[in-house]
C-alpha cells in the first residue's frame, strides 16, 4: 500500500518535535478526522533556518510531515510557499489515492506556519 | 529469526489442514453435480447432505431442511434481511436492528429504506450491549423483522440473545441473528434461544472462504433474493459449491468438538493480553464488555495516537492486527461500532483489534505485550495531542 519512502519517513521521521521560540506555527487538520499536524518554523534572513513537526495521524500523515520538513529546510519563504501537496506526495514516490486528500496536509501546515510568521512580523512593525 | 504473530483472525483465518484434506477429492474425483441422477450426482448429493447435518449439529437446528448454503456471511445476511421483509410486505414495512451491526446488515437495510421500508437502529450501552427497553419500544405492529448480531465482531460484546428473542416473539416479528463472529467460538442453540434465522460463515471457523449458511426455522416466511435453477429448495439458486460446503461441514464438526477446550484457552490468552497491555501502557483502555465478550477478541484503545500508525509499527515487529481507525477503512470514517458505544472520534481512531486464533500461544501474547509499550511511546512522542507530563 505504501511506498518504501513513505515507510522510511514514517519509521524514521526527520525533525520531530516542537520549537519553543518558533517564529511561526501552523496547525492544520482535526483529531476528529484522524489527522492533526503542527509545523514549527524558525526564520532567519527570509529563509527557513529550522523546522520541526508534531503529528497525530496515520502513516501517511506522519511521513508527509517528515518530508515537508526536509523539503522546506533552507528554502526562502517564497520558495517554501510554492511547495505543493503534489510535491510532497511525489517526493515520497506517491501516496495511495485515498490518502491524497485526508492525510496530505503537510504543505498546508507549512504554508500556515509561514503565514503565521508573516502575520507576527507585520504586527511588530 | 524475526517473529511473525498473526492476531487478525476476524479479517481472515487459516483453513484447518484436515478441512482441506476433506475438500480435495470433491475437486478432482467426486466432481459430480448434486442435481444429477447418476452415481457422481449421488456422491455429491451425499456430501452436501452430510455437511448440512454437521451444521445442524453445530447450531442445534431441528431439521436439515432448515440449513441453506450460501456464498458466505454477507449473502446470508442479505438473504435474511431482504428475503424476510419483502416476503412479509403485506404485514408491515418496518425493520428493527442495532447501531453496531455489520455492514452486510446495515447496507441492505439502507437499500430497503430507499424502497419504502422503515428501519430503526436501536442504540447500545457503553459496552456495546443492546438497550433492551429501546428494542422493545422500537417494535411496532408493522415490524416484520428484528436483526441483532449474536456477538459483535469488532468489540467482541455478546448480546443477551435469549432475552431479546423473548421480547421479539412476544411481538410477533421474525428474529434474525448474525452469528458470523460468534458461531464456532461459543455454544449457540437456535432452538433453545428461539432464533428464526441465523447467518454463519465458514472462514470464521477455519473453513474455506466463499461459503456460509443461513438457518431458517421451518415456517418462517422468506423469499429468495436471486432466481435461478431452484437449488437449496428454491431459496438459493446456483450449483452448490460442493468442495467448499464439504470444507465448511468439516470445519463445523471440528469447531464443535474443540469448542470447550479452545474457548477456555483463548479466554486465558485474551485476558493475559488485555491485562498485560493495560498494565504496561498508560492511558490504554479495553473497548467492549469486560466479561461478556468473544473468547478471541481484545479491542484496545490508546489515547493520543492513531490506529493505522500503530498497525504499521506492529507490522514492522511482525505482529498483525486490525484497527477501528478511519485510515484503515474505505470510507474515511472511524468505526461506527466504536462511535455507537460513545467513543469520541479521536479515541475511535486510536483503537486496535487483536483477534486470537488456534495457533496463537502464550509466547505470542507475551511478545505483543512486550513490543507494544515502546511503539505507543514512540508515536506519542510524535503526537501533538500527548500531554507534556506523559513524555517525561
Amino acid at each position: 500500500m505504501y511506498t518504501d519512502k513513505v515507510l522510511d519517513h514514517f519509521r524514521n521521521p526527520r525533525n520531530v518535535g516542537e520549537i519553543p521560540d518558533a517564529d511561526g506555527v501552523g496547525t492544520v487538520g482535526n483529531p476528529v478526522c484522524g489527522d492533526l499536524m503542527s509545523i514549527y518554523i524558525k526564520v532567519k534572513d527570509n529563509r527557513i533556518e529550522d523546522i520541526k513537526f508534531k503529528t497525530f495521524g496515520c502513516g501517511a500523515a506522519i511521513a508527509t510531515s517528515s518530508m515537508i520538513t526536509e523539503l522546506a529546510k533552507g528554502k526562502t519563504l517564497d520558495e517554501a510557499m510554492k511547495i505543493s501537496r503534489g510535491d510532497v506526495a511525489s517526493s515520497l514516490d506517491g501516496l495511495p489515492p485515498i490518502k491524497m486528500h485526508c492525510s496530505n496536509l503537510a504543505a498546508d501546515g507549512l504554508h500556515a506556519a509561514i503565514q503565521d510568521y508573516l502575520k507576527k512580523k507585520g504586527a511588530q512593525k | 529469526m524475526k517473529q511473525r504473530i498473526y492476531m487478525d483472525h476476524t479479517a481472515g483465518m487459516p483453513v484447518d489442514p484436515s478441512v482441506i484434506e476433506a475438500m480435495l477429492p470433491y475437486y478432482t474425483e467426486k466432481y459430480g453435480n448434486p442435481s444429477s441422477l447418476h452415481s457422481w450426482g449421488n456422491e455429491a448429493r451425499k456430501a452436501l447432505e452430510d455437511s448440512r447435518a454437521k451444521i445442524v449439529d453445530l447450531i442445534g437446528a431441528k431439521k436439515p431442511e432448515e440449513i441453506f448454503f450460501t456464498s458466505g456471511g454477507t449473502e446470508s445476511n442479505n438473504t435474511a434481511i431482504k428475503g424476510v421483509t419483502k416476503r412479509n410486505k403485506d404485514r408491515g414495512n418496518h425493520i428493527v436492528t442495532t447501531s453496531i451491526e455489520h455492514m452486510s446488515i446495515i447496507n441492505p437495510c439502507k437499500s430497503l429504506m430507499k424502497q419504502g421500508f422503515e428501519v430503526t437502529f436501536v442504540p447500545v450501552d457503553r459496552y456495546g450491549v443492546v438497550d433492551l427497553q429501546a428494542l422493545e419500544n422500537a417494535i411496532t405492529d408493522k415490524t416484520t423483522l428484528v436483526s441483532v448480531a449474536y456477538a459483535n465482531g469488532e468489540i467482541g460484546t455478546i448480546q443477551p440473545i435469549k432475552e431479546i428473542s423473548e421480547i421479539i416473539h412476544h411481538k410477533g416479528a421474525s428474529f434474525h441473528v448474525d452469528a458470523v463472529a460468534a458461531c464456532g467460538q461459543i455454544p449457540i442453540n437456535v432452538q433453545t434461544e428461539s432464533i428464526d434465522l441465523m447467518s454463519v460463515s465458514s472462514n470464521d471457523m477455519y473453513g474455506p472462504r466463499g461459503v456460509g449458511a443461513l438457518y431458517v426455522r421451518t415456517g418462517t416466511r422468506i423469499e429468495p433474493i436471486t432466481q435461478g435453477g431452484g437449488q437449496e429448495r428454491g431459496l438459493r439458486s446456483g450449483t452448490e459449491n460442493i468442495p467448499a460446503i464439504v470444507g465448511m461441514g468439516k470445519a463445523a464438526e471440528i469447531a464443535k468438538a474443540e469448542m470447550k477446550n479452545e474457548s477456555e484457552r483463548l479466554v486465558e490468552l485474551r485476558d493475559r493480553l488485555v491485562k498485560g497491555v493495560l498494565n504496561s501502557v498508560p492511558a490504554s483502555f479495553l473497548n467492549g464488555h469486560p466479561t461478556k465478550r468473544l473468547p478471541n477478541n481484545a479491542n484496545l484503545r490508546f489515547s493520543y495516537i492513531e490506529g493505522e500508525s500503530l498497525i504499521l509499527s506492529l507490522d514492522k515487529q511482525g505482529i498483525a492486527c486490525s484497527s477501528g481507525s478511519a485510515c484503515t477503512s474505505k470510507t474515511l470514517e472511524p468505526s461506527h461500532v466504536l462511535l455507537a458505544i460513545g467513543l469520541k472520534h479521536e479515541d475511535a481512531h486510536g483503537s486496535l483489534l487483536f483477534t486470537l486464533g488456534r495457533r496463537n500461544t502464550q509466547e505470542d501474547v507475551d511478545y505483543v505485550v512486550m513490543a507494544l509499550p515502546d511503539i505507543v511511546k514512540r508515536l506519542r512522542a510524535i503526537s501533538p495531542l500527548t500531554p507534556k507530563e506523559m513524555l517525561q
